[in-house]
């Protein structure tokens, strides 16, 4: 899909299932579900091949939510995809319910590997993106990372593996939201310069506003056609874009909206 | 002197002694021949875990991550998802302690299915010291859902082991190690996950061992012999699952359980049949193993003697467990 304006709706709709459900719940993570939500729906809804019906199709592009904090993005954007039932999003973290606190590949069809434990996920997509191309595989490989994130070694250890691999049928997107649960990323551990960091790996660097979907596609077409080595798109975004008064709040980090919250956010999200 | 391999037939043959690890490059390399799902990872030890055998002859299917094992063991979970078999060696204590979160999060609870073979496993890894001297991966590995944990005896089982595990679905830690070992299995022997190997129960007391520590449980029970003391030998190479059924059996035919290996007494092979034996069939076990302590630099023979993991031990352990 390319329609701009359709993907910023399904943006919107999205970020009403993260905050329903995450009320529902009564705990999650709010502002880095809603900050990587734009660049999420890009990845998912105008660049992958799946099949909702045939979660393991051979030829499927693969999604890893290495932040897997962010796990009601990703169980939002999956049940619109058709992969389930949108209600059972209400059912996030509930002793029944597949959806748990930060996903699990083995209770949820479409999540490719279960996340939580920060720092993990890139190497993953490495793996997948190595095995993919020993098949002759085209497929791709998407992987969102957060900001604070980074700060685990094992990212950087996944950077080089990538760079040494010529791995370029891979995308990673950082959210760099500037917050994580302490506080500013910059005053907890520093990660700057983050561009010239992955730059110094080995990467092809992508920076971009990650909330403008017009400059998420692009950067999104160019990692494409860039050969020989792995993309990164620093995507600058707002923790809990959307909703005026969690944006930029680091206390929603970790917090659920509260009803009469959700009654709020929801009227300024239309 | 233990016994010696014993075809089905019956025919006594003397194999020459071999490092499990060996056998492990040249399984490798055979199933990488006959299987081009089979891939393998390692961190920057391919030298010594043996792997370089394979990475020679299938270069484009051999990953080598550097000093890395976090990101080797994330890397193997994404391969196995595009339907790859990888197997993923470096050092024991290196592969399951510093990547412990990395094979619980992505090999485990998410059900990948990668083989972890790490070799220089146990004391015998000898000079280098504590830092490279894995006591504690069994115990470590034990406690990961869905993990299955082996520890071959000899060379002829990790042939054997390697081929099964080829063809098993779901995560596996096989723990070898650096030093050449008898070969004790019989020469036909074929490795079933979760069943152990008897070699005879005894009347007396019965040794349950792991790894190395079988071929030193076959000598301990062979001088134990001479002097009228009935010692079975089981070798217990998947400790997990376990084989519950021998155990019980070795239990209720004898008056004493020593179980041996070269690991912690914490968490191993011993607190595996100490947890299984306290439930369902209480009763007296000695457990031979390293006594929560590190280890230190020396030879393989003279640390195995130093912490106490001989033939002569295992022995004296049974005389005076008999005596109460």
């Amino acid at each position: 899909m390319r329609d701009i304006k359709a993907l910023e709706g399904i943006a919107r709709e999205i970020r009403t299932y993260i905050l329903r459900m995450l009320t529902e719940a009564g705990s999650g993570h709010t502002g880095g579900s809603l900050s990587a939500a734009d660049v999420a729906v890009a990845i998912y809804f105008s660049k992958m091949n799946f099949n909702p019906d045939n979660p393991k199709l051979k030829e499927r592009d693969r999604f890893i939510l290495s932040k897997g904090h962010a796990a009601p993005l990703l169980y939002s954007i999956l049940a619109k995809a058709g992969y389930f039932d949108i209600e059972s999003l209400l059912t996030l973290r509930k002793i029944d319910s597949s959806l748990q606190g930060h996903p699990c590949c083995e209770t949820v069809p479409g999540v490719e590997i279960s996340t939580g434990s920060l720092g993990q996920g890139l190497s993953v997509a490495n793996g997948i993106a190595l095995g993919l191309r020993l098949d002759k595989n085209p497929a791709r490989v998407y992987c969102i990372m957060g900001d604070g994130e980074i700060q685990e070694g094992q990212i950087w250890e996944a950077a080089m593996t990538a760079a040494h691999y010529k791995i370029d049928n891979l995308c990673a997107v950082v959210d760099n939201n500037g917050l994580q649960i302490d506080g500013p990323v910059e005053k907890v551990m520093g990660i700057a310069p983050v561009h010239d960091k992955w730059t110094a790996f080995g990467w092809n660097v992508i920076e971009i506003d990650g909330h403008n979907m017009k400059e998420i596609l692009a950067a999104l077409d160019k990692a494409e056609t860039v050969k020989g080595k792995p993309t990164v798109i620093i995507a600058h975004t707002v923790k809990g874009k959307g909703v005026s008064f969690f944006e930029g709040k680091v206390e929603y980090h970790g917090i659920a909206p509260s009803r009469e919250e959700l009654e709020k956010a929801l009227k300024e999200i239309g | 002197m233990g016994e010696r391999p014993q075809s089905s037939e019956g025919k006594t043959t003397v194999l020459p002694s071999k490092a499990t690890r060996d056998a492990y490059g040249e399984t490798l390399l055979e199933l990488g021949k006959k299987r081009n799902d089979i891939v393998v990872l390692d961190a920057d030890l391919s030298g010594s875990t043996k792997t370089v055998k394979f990475a020679k002859a299938f270069p484009e299917r051999f990953f080598n991550l550097g000093v890395s094992e976090q990101d080797m063991v994330g890397t193997a979970a994404g391969l196995a998802i595009t339907g790859k078999v990888p197997f993923a060696s470096t050092f024991a204590i290196f592969e399951t302690g510093r990547a412990w979160d990395q094979i619980r999060l992505v090999v485990c609870y998410s059900n990948t299915n990668v083989k972890l073979v790490a070799t220089h496993g146990g004391i015998t890894v000898g000079e280098d010291g504590a830092s490279h001297q894995a006591l504690e991966d069994i115990a470590l590995m034990r406690a990961l859902p869905h993990m299955t944990v082996i520890v071959p005896a000899d060379a002829i089982e990790t042939v054997s082991v390697i081929n099964v595990i080829a063809n098993f679905t779901g995560p596996v830690y096989v723990r070898l190690g650096r030093a050449k070992v008898p070969q004790i299995m019989p020469p036909d022997y074929k490795f079933n996950p979760g069943q152990a190997y008897t070699f005879h129960t005894g009347k007396d007391v019965n040794i349950i061992a792991a790894g190395i520590m079988v071929d030193a449980a076959l000598k301990a029970s062979a001088m134990l012999k001479n002097e009228g003391i009935d010692a079975g030998v089981i070798n217990m190479s998947t400790i997990k699952p376990l084989d519950e059924k021998t155990i019980l059996n070795a239990a209720k035919n004898s008056r004493l359980i020593i179980t041996a290996e070269e690991h912690s007494i914490i968490g191993g092979l011993g607190g595996a049949v100490c947890e299984f034996l306290s439930e369902n069939y209480p009763m007296s076990v000695k457990r031979i193993g390293i006594k929560d302590t590190f280890g230190c630099s020396g030879a393989p023979d003279e640390l195995l003697k130093l912490y106490s993991l001989t033939p002569e031990a295992i022995a004296e352990t049974a005389r005076e467990g008999l005596r109460k």
